[in-house]
């Protein structure tokens, strides 16, 4: 695959963006990359995933750039700002999830085109998880019958629910 | 120092390698699986320090002593502060650990392995745990059960960071959901040949996966070794980012046999010259870099699968693509080479491996 830039070097670079569900791609050779900006390399020439991740958080992407100044908010838990998220590409904790959530939600989408995980749960402080999966599973099963008018099957469904919320709390 | 990573930073081989009777193991040369955890309360490990660190690294012990499942019993922990950058090179070489983890020396971030290097843990990389399995051919629901056992062991008594809407939260946000990176590395000469691979790598990515080099991220695909991934991790289960991965292993396969069949058929001259003269100079070069052996390399492995030349192992073929990386070579010679010097040793370490293994010529 050529360089879609230079069209003469080999595409060593591959961006994958979503944009609002549509997956755009770029094929760029390191040189190219490099002039555009969207990832850089350090000294040993290796690929620097810092760099092309604080592109992913903002710049070159039209978002509105993040600066250090006095007012920016920091993370409770381990201190970090946005700005410093968007140098290097890393979280500071698991709160920073929450912290972030606005600044990091377009990113998000950009990078899996999902917002709702849906895979494994941890065993331990997992149970409300679970419960919470049942019952979100369970209303749209509930939509559906009455949707459906299966008053009879709706009701018992609507019992169910309740059942496991009360195991939920 | 502890016996299986005496072993591991000693010899050329590792697990993976082991290709004898695996599936399709002509064509994908490895599967791997890795999970990415992280502590609940603790800071990233970019955010560690002396203090919180060592803390950190006694939880993740604390976990293990308490767990019942005895194969993460039995690995073996290697502190990075305990070795020297050669040694941590030879690891990445192996492909155990990521180069970013190499450039780390603190006594708190390092590798748990078993025994014959399958099941390796990157403590404090980029996120707290990175759980892998590395198995030979395409066994990546091998590799996925393996990790999830060692997953369910940790779960027993460690709280990891999750959330219900993100799924396990990691350092870095293109990690996050699952946490799971699944991988083959396939060796695909007759669709590198033909102009094919740019072809089906472009549709591909339109799948959710990447496609990398030999050593990950930002490498060349050197010797027609290419790196097949997935690249969303958020938004879909475990069991579906692995079959598809395994769906479109299967395709890719299917192509490159049916170009290695219609090689054999419509070249044969040019394809029997192009392995034999590759075989030549592999086993008469006296100097040779390390990208020139790989390309070489690639073609007598073409050579070995499709019958041209016999007696040769896909083991052997395996091992030396990571006995002629620079780490290796320095640690056999047992000493610092420059440039020339490792194309000295790597010649005279291919020429080896190639005439002692074969019998017949």
């Amino acid at each position: 695959m050529f360089c879609q830039e230079c069209k003469e070097r080999p595409a060593t670079v591959h961006l994958t963006q979503m944009f609002n569900g549509n997956k755009i791609e770029t094929h760029l050779c390191e040189q190219c990359a490099a002039q555009k900006g969207a990832v850089m390399f350090d000294i040993d020439n290796k690929f620097s995933i810092s760099n092309l991740l604080g592109s992913f958080f903002g710049s070159n992407y039209n978002l509105p750039e993040a600066k250090p100044n006095a007012q920016a908010s920091s993370c409770p838990e381990c201190g970090m700002n946005f700005y410093d998220i968007r140098q290097t590409g890393k979280l500071g904790c698991a709160r920073c999830y929450t912290s972030f959530e606005r600044e990091l939600q377009p990113s998000l989408r950009r990078i899996h085109g999902n917002r709702q995980h849906i895979g494994k749960i941890p065993r331990r402080g997992g149970e409300k998880v679970l419960l919470k999966r049942q019952i979100d599973k369970l209303k749209l099963d509930l939509q559906q019958s009455v949707a459906n008018e299966e008053y009879e099957k709706a009701a018992q469904i609507r019992d169910q629910i309740k059942e496991i919320e009360k195991k939920a709390i | 120092m502890k016996t299986s990573i005496n072993q591991l930073l000693n010899s050329n081989h590792v697990h993976w390698m082991d290709a004898e009777g695996v599936r399709e193991s002509d064509i994908v040369i490895s599967s791997r699986v890795r999970l990415a955890r992280n502590l609940d309360k603790v800071p990233f490990p970019h955010l560690l320090d002396s203090e919180s660190g060592p803390k950190c690294r006694r939880a993740m012990d604390e976990a293990i002593e308490k767990s019942s499942y005895q194969e993460l019993k039995h690995m073996e922990w290697l502190a990075f502060d305990q070795v020297g950058d050669l040694e941590r090179q030879i690891l990445v070489e192996k492909h155990l650990i990521s180069p970013n983890h190499a450039g780390s020396s603190d006594s708190y971030r390092g590798l748990l392995v078993n025994q014959d290097g399958s099941l390796a843990i990157m403590i404090n990389e980029e996120d707290h745990l990175r759980i892998q399995c590395l198995l030979p051919g395409l066994q990546l629901e091998e590799c996925f059960k393996q990790v999830i056992r060692v997953d369910d062991a940790f779960e027993e008594t460690l709280d990891f960071a999750f959330d219900d809407r993100r799924g396990y939260l990691t350092s870095c946000p293109t990690n996050v959901g699952t946490g799971m990176r699944a991988s083959v590395m396939l060796h695909l000469p007759a669709l590198s040949i033909s102009g094919q691979a740019a072809y089906i790598f472009q549709n591909i990515s339109q799948l959710g996966m990447t496609v990398r080099g030999l050593y990950g991220e930002g490498t060349e695909a050197l010797g027609n070794f290419f790196q097949l991934s997935n690249q969303i991790t958020l938004g879909q289960t475990e069991e579906d980012i692995n079959s598809n991965l395994i769906a479109i292993t299967e395709q890719i396969v299917e192509q490159e046999r049916l170009l290695r069949t219609k090689l054999a058929n419509e070249m044969k001259y040019q394809l029997e010259d192009r392995v034999g003269r590759a075989y030549g100079i592999l086993t008469n070069a006296w100097l040779i870099t390390s990208n020139e052996a790989l390309a070489l390399l690639s073609d007598v492995r073409l050579g070995a699968d499709m019958g041209i030349i016999p007696n040769i192992r896909m083991d052997g073929l395996n091992e030396l693509v990571v006995a002629i990386r620079p780490a290796h070579l320095q640690k056999k010679a047992g000493r610092d080479m420059d440039a020339t010097q490792r194309d000295v040793e790597r010649a005279a370490v291919i020429k080896e491996k190639l005439m002692g293994d074969k019998e017949v010529i």
